[in-house]
């Protein structure tokens, strides 16, 4: 039979003939190799993508109807939300969605800081993305002008305000980035370009950076351990699978789960309590009154306590802009020899306990009004931060590392772990005898599994 | 026959040239980029003084008129408050507001041409949060030390009555005191700055 091809096909054939489509597509799907191990952590790189095309589509809606404009601004983004079709749905879906990429974010990093994905030879995605975290941090501030309430215009005074920190050239500098004295009608529309095309053109371009330069050396995984160095006749890693079925897969049930989430705030709690979106907020901008307690918006509070502990203008201007920029040496400062938490020393694993609680705790600070002890409380937590960092050179050294397996070793899966959980279920219940049999509390059972757990616990720590 | 061999040398100096006239047009093309980023014609024109009648301010009032789109506060201050004043110059970064911006007329520990009648710019001088207006003494959340004064909600900065910055707080210098002068006894214009007295 002679296989005629069909005008699909040729019409294929056409564009392949003219552009690498297949290639670009084997490169970095099908033919691209993932070591097999990927776990809950690895879902968020994905998210992050899926937030960011979010973040674009609601945009560009939003653009549509919003005024970058003093006096039309904040009746615009009311008009939106009461008179626009569906504006309401799209609104909640942008503002949720900046703190969604924020929460996927900080979760990706610290994946990086758990699997050491910033160690070589990936030194270079780190830095990619730590300034793409640094782009993503001066889109969200732009956007949070743009409703221009109470919030936006005395968190955007604050926030300049930290350039005029700098000596000599501080105060002509915060008057460039604002083009006027005070924050105004010229401060919202300029935030509105930048925030509009100038940023997300940064983003996608430092994405595309990303992609490209861990695809070229390879994506790392819990065990930290290169899958190159050991390879099938076919010159496949014996440990990797195509990225394409495998893990677009797997992302589609990370991406089902977090709609889940995403959708749960947008329909029943959009403004979370006020910390995606702030009350003071639906207040118009009133450049003659600040609100009683300013806080930034979750995401920024942990640097914004670090800010206000530092009871000095310049030096607290230093010592947040010093936060972040530690983040990108990070692969520098860190000796361990090892890659993944699991075969590392406790001494890393109670460094890493003791950074995310002060991180979390500087969080939770930034959002509260300031008061002796919190102030005190967050000077301790900023200098946990910074220590985790700034000693890292040395205590990483101490490490006393555990033997890394030469292959990809497998955890065992929620299925496999069923019996395991059924016996400790058992162990902490006791079945009353008699007629009506129940399952009661054990309480000597409970203590058990308690003190195994804890054994467990300090000797992984140690 | 032709020459084949390649003058590296020529080629290298067209390259450096070439980089050079470029990097140069950029330059010039930054400079327009850049400065049409600074504040317009308009807005520094839009800077005009503000008159205030002062005569309906009642003892221990604050009124906030607005002066360039910023809050300025005019403070009728009491005797009592006065006496305050004096005794806080220990606890103070800047007493003397020697560091701090304020006009001449109004360099003095009080920080106004009249000891009663205090005028400043309603703005932090750590980051530009409008600080609160706290006249009464050691309210029960800033402490008992608290003698009246102008506290600043966002980083914590403590100002008194006159508007100097205590020490071991956020802000560097005292609150800015804008040019003002009086025309009658009750009428104050904000943004002009007073007469220089004749010596």
């Amino acid at each position: 039979m002679n296989l005629k091809p069909t005008r699909l096909r040729m019409c294929g054939n056409w564009v392949l003939d003219r552009f690498p489509l297949a290639q670009v597509w084997n490169e970095h799907m099908a033919h691209y190799y993932a070591p097999k191990n990927f776990n809950f952590w690895y879902f968020f790189g994905s998210l992050a993508l899926l937030v960011l095309v979010n973040q674009f589509v609601t945009g560009i809606l939003l653009t549509m109807n919003y005024k970058p404009d003093a006096k039309l601004a904040f009746d615009s983004v009311e008009y939106i939300m009461r008179d626009v079709n569906w504006g309401w749905l799209v609104r909640y879906m942008h503002s949720t969605g900046a703190s969604a990429f924020f929460i996927v974010i900080y979760l990706h990093m610290f994946r990086g800081l758990l699997y050491g994905s910033f160690k070589q030879p990936r030194e270079l995605i780190w830095i990619f993305g730590m300034l793409l975290f640094v782009a993503l941090m001066a889109e969200a501030f732009m956007g949070y002008l743009l409703p221009w309430g109470q919030m936006s215009y005395w968190g955007a005074q604050v926030i300049i305000s930290l350039f005029s920190a700098i000596p000599v050239i501080g105060d002509d500098l915060a008057l460039w980035i604002r083009g006027d004295y005070v924050i105004s009608d010229a401060t919202l529309n300029r935030f509105f370009a930048f925030h509009v095309i100038a940023v997300p053109l940064v983003l996608v371009l430092l994405v595309f950076m990303h992609i490209v330069a861990l695809h070229e050396v390879g994506s790392n995984n819990p065990d930290g351990v290169d899958i190159k160095k050991s390879k099938d006749p076919w010159g496949h890693p014996v440990d990797g699978i195509p990225f394409h079925p495998y893990y677009t897969v797997k992302d589609v049930v990370g991406v089902a789960v977090f709609l889940l989430f995403f959708a749960t705030v947008i329909f029943y709690m959009p403004e979370m309590g006020g910390y995606f979106l702030e009350h003071a907020n639906f207040i118009p901008a009133d450049p003659m009154k600040t609100p009683e307690h300013i806080a930034p918006v979750w995401y920024f509070t942990p640097f914004y306590s670090i800010l206000r502990a530092i009871p000095d203008k310049f030096a607290g201007v230093i010592g947040m802009g010093g936060s972040i920029v530690v983040l990108f040496l990070l692969p520098w400062l860190d000796r361990g020899k090892v890659k993944s938490i699991r075969y590392r020393g406790g001494i890393y694993k109670k460094a890493l306990m003791l950074f995310v609680i002060s991180f979390i705790a500087l969080g939770y600070l930034g959002t509260q009004p300031v008061t002796p002890l919190a102030t005190n409380m967050a000077r301790i937590f900023t200098a946990i931060y910074f220590g985790f960092f700034l000693l890292m050179p040395i205590y990483t050294r101490w490490e006393k590392l555990k033997p890394v397996p030469s292959h990809i070793t497998m955890q065992p899966t929620l299925e496999e772990r069923i019996p395991e959980l059924k016996a400790v279920f058992d162990e902490v219940t006791l079945v009353t005898e008699g007629e009506n049999a129940k399952r009661g509390f054990n309480p000597t059972g409970a203590k058990n599994v308690l003190v195994r757990t804890a054994k467990n616990l300090k000797e992984s720590l140690d | 026959m032709i020459d084949q061999s390649v003058d590296k040398s020529k080629r290298q100096f067209l390259t450096t040239a070439l980089t050079v006239v470029g990097a140069v047009g950029t330059g010039y093309l930054a400079v327009p980029f850049l400065s049409q980023m600074q504040p317009s014609v308009k807005a520094m024109a839009a800077g005009a003084p503000v008159e205030v009648d002062i005569s309906k301010i009642e003892a221990g009032q604050l009124i906030r008129v607005a002066w360039r789109g910023k809050p300025v506060w005019v403070l009728q201050r009491t005797p009592e408050v006065l006496a305050t004043l004096t005794t806080l110059d220990g606890q103070l970064r800047d007493p003397q507001s020697n560091e701090s911006s304020q006009p001449e007329s109004s360099k003095n520990p009080a920080r106004s041409m009249k000891p009663e009648i205090f005028i400043a710019v309603g703005l932090c001088t750590h980051l530009g949060c409008s600080p609160t207006f706290r006249p009464e003494v050691a309210p029960h959340d800033l402490g008992s030390d608290w003698k009246g004064g102008f506290f600043c909600p966002c980083h914590g900065s403590w100002f008194d009555l006159a508007g100097r910055v205590y020490k071991g707080v956020p802000a560097p210098t005292n609150l800015e005191v804008p040019p003002y002068r009086y025309i009658t006894d009750t009428q104050i214009i904000i943004g002009e700055a007073a007469e220089e007295k004749s010596a």
